[in-house]
């Protein structure tokens, strides 16, 4: 890509990963002419990633599945990591997640493999710079546009970010308190409410879909989660007069196995949707790696609703901590031994309101 | 005009219509999308054969009140009995067979019919675009005549190529973009049918019609060279 105006080269691919993509919030409004929305799998991590930036939380950033790139630093500029523990380095020093840094021209960034978790997000102040289509950066990969040319990055590739609006050197630093960092696990239950058609299945079927741990299979992607576990029986069949297929629905083809949709969902579909998993807990389903386990919990719309405020409240008081963060002037460090106890103590100047 | 309203997860209501696939169905779903209006919490409103989906915030606007501003748009629509404006036929070229379409020879045989007679029954009715959807661009066409109904591949295709017209058992469409697919190929278009370069990306809308006109594979070299260079214009009748 060649760097214009607007924007100048971050990083050189070095090596890719096993599949990093550009994602910002998402694509949408385009449902209706069967684009998919895209966007991140782990919405809550992007969105950090990019605050710790000081960047919109829609802006676009990298999402890493599993083994992440290593990348070449091509100008000095801020950085975050957020979402799995990847053991990440900087110039082989621990990188570490949740918290902005100044990386140097020259720089070597590694992420290697997740340990805890499976999705991560790099973000770069100012965001990462691709030419929009209808109206996101988010990388739609079977429709191979969007992003890097539709595509995952490859090595060589040359990654550019728009100018941000203060200058990397004076950025402020930032760093997500660690009681507000998630934590992932490999087991998992999530929040589901039921329907639009459970109807489709019976007593026994939609006792087994409840009662019963799946595992996440080896052929899950970006489009969906595919689960193996017991079978989950229909009324007569799996088919329905094919609808749209919301964000985490769960479709049972006729083998019984459910499948859970995810960021690259086609808009519609033709099996029936016994639930559909809540939006708070769909990051938690994409931080799940194949072999992986899952169980579903059933809540009330009323339930849910009240979860989403809280979580919209969480992350309310998430973003003006971080900003909070920003109007730090100074930060000192002393050592206070009082009566024979000695205390850390943190002394941060901040602006005169 | 009366839907049954279904949770779909804690973002999105099913306005559901009659369970059945019909033209009369259909249209009452394209009137009604037609009258709620994005915005106030409402994000985006996805149109299928008998349902309409809306994507809503629960932040911005409460369930109830989302299915309240719906029944007063229901009631509206009932009493004034709108009658949607003509519908637009859009001509598809098609080159049928060859190269184009390598299963017109398979679907004339299992139909027991001569080629050319597949050909002016596929071209020969004009074919209701009921929704998008499947992926970007795809059309679900209703109204294929029985007699021309074809299996689909056993083994799917690795790459279908873009504007191919296809038949799998009831049902025909196109390909918009190049994909792995398992349809019988009869035939293939110049036309671009999605272009995400362009808003909106595609130049049809669902609840439109299409009409395939066989054309030689001259004309179709002519206009894939008119459609790259972005001046060819989609012949269009009023119903």
């Amino acid at each position: 890509m060649i760097a214009d105006e607007a924007s100048f080269p971050v990083f050189e691919v070095v090596e890719p990963g096993v599949l990093t993509s550009i994602q910002d919030l998402g694509r949408f409004g385009y449902q209706k002419y069967g684009v998919p929305v895209s966007g991140p799998m782990d919405d809550f991590s992007l969105k950090v990633a990019n605050l710790l930036v000081g960047n919109d939380s829609n802006a676009a950033a990298l999402e890493i599945t599993g083994l992440g790139p290593k990348l070449k630093v091509l100008s000095d500029t801020v950085v975050s990591l957020s979402g799995a523990d990847f053991n990440a380095t900087l110039d082989e020093k621990p990188f570490q997640g949740w918290r902005s840094l100044r990386v140097q021209k020259g720089s070597i960034i590694r992420i290697r493999e997740a340990r805890r978790g499976f999705r991560g997000y790099l973000a770069v102040t100012g965001g990462i710079e691709v030419p929009k289509v209808l109206g996101s950066r988010s990388t739609y990969l079977t429709g191979k546009f969007g992003g890097l040319d539709g595509r995952s990055l490859g090595k060589g590739d040359i990654i550019n970010s728009s100018y941000p609006g203060t200058s990397p050197g004076r950025m402020p630093l930032r760093f997500l308190p660690e009681e507000c960092v998630p934590v992932f696990s490999s087991r998992v239950e999530v929040s589901v409410i039921m329907g639009p058609q459970d109807d489709c299945f019976t007593g026994e079927g939609i006792k087994t879909f409840l009662n019963s741990r799946y595992v996440v299979s080896l052929d899950s992607d970006r489009t969906a989660y595919r689960l193996t576990g017991p079978k989950i029986a229909h009324h007569r069949k799996a088919d329905i007069i094919t609808d749209a297929i919301p964000q985490g629905a769960i479709q049972v083809p006729g083998d019984g196995q459910p499948i859970v949709m995810m960021a690259d969902r086609p808009a519609t579909g033709g099996y029936a949707k016994i639930a559909c998993v809540i939006a708070p807990d769909i990051s938690r389903i994409a931080q799940l790696k194949p072999e992986d386990g899952l169980r579903f919990r059933k809540i009330g719309i009323d339930a849910a609703h009240k979860l989403l405020r809280d979580k919209e409240a969480e992350f309310t008081r998430i973003k003006s901590l971080l900003e909070a963060q920003a109007r730090v002037l100074a930060r000192k460090r002393y050592r206070v031994r009082v009566e024979d106890e000695v205390y850390q103590v943190v002394v941060e100047e901040i602006p005169a309101d | 005009m009366k839907t049954d309203k279904v949770v779909a997860g804690d973002r999105a209501l099913f306005l559901n219509f009659a369970n059945r696939i019909s033209p009369q169905i259909n249209r009452k779903v394209h009137l009604l999308a037609s009258f709620i209006k994005k915005g106030e919490g409402i994000l985006e409103i996805v149109p299928t054969y008998r349902s309409l989906c809306i994507y809503y915030d629960p932040l911005r606007l409460r369930l109830r009140d989302l299915e309240t501003r719906l029944c007063q748009i229901e009631d509206e629509l009932g009493e004034v009995r709108k009658t949607p404006p003509p519908a637009r036929i859009l001509e598809i070229p098609v080159v049928y067979g060859g190269e184009y379409g390598p299963d017109l020879g398979f679907v004339a045989n299992s139909c027991g019919l001569p080629e050319e007679e597949v050909v002016q029954i596929h071209s020969g009715r004009d074919y209701l675009i009921y929704m998008c959807g499947f992926s970007p661009g795809f059309s679900y066409l209703g109204g294929l005549d029985e007699r021309i109904a074809a299996p689909r591949l056993k083994t799917p295709r690795v790459k279908v190529p873009a504007g191919s017209v296809g038949i799998a058992e009831g049902q025909t469409g196109i390909y918009p973009l190049e994909s792995a697919g398992g349809w019988r190929l009869i035939g293939r278009t110049p036309l671009k049918l999605f272009d995400p370069q362009k808003d909106p990306p595609i130049p049809f809308l669902p609840g439109e019609y299409f009409r395939f006109v066989p054309i030689p594979e001259e004309e179709y070299q002519k206009t894939l060279e008119k459609v790259r260079r972005g001046d060819y214009r989609i012949v269009i009748h009023d119903s």
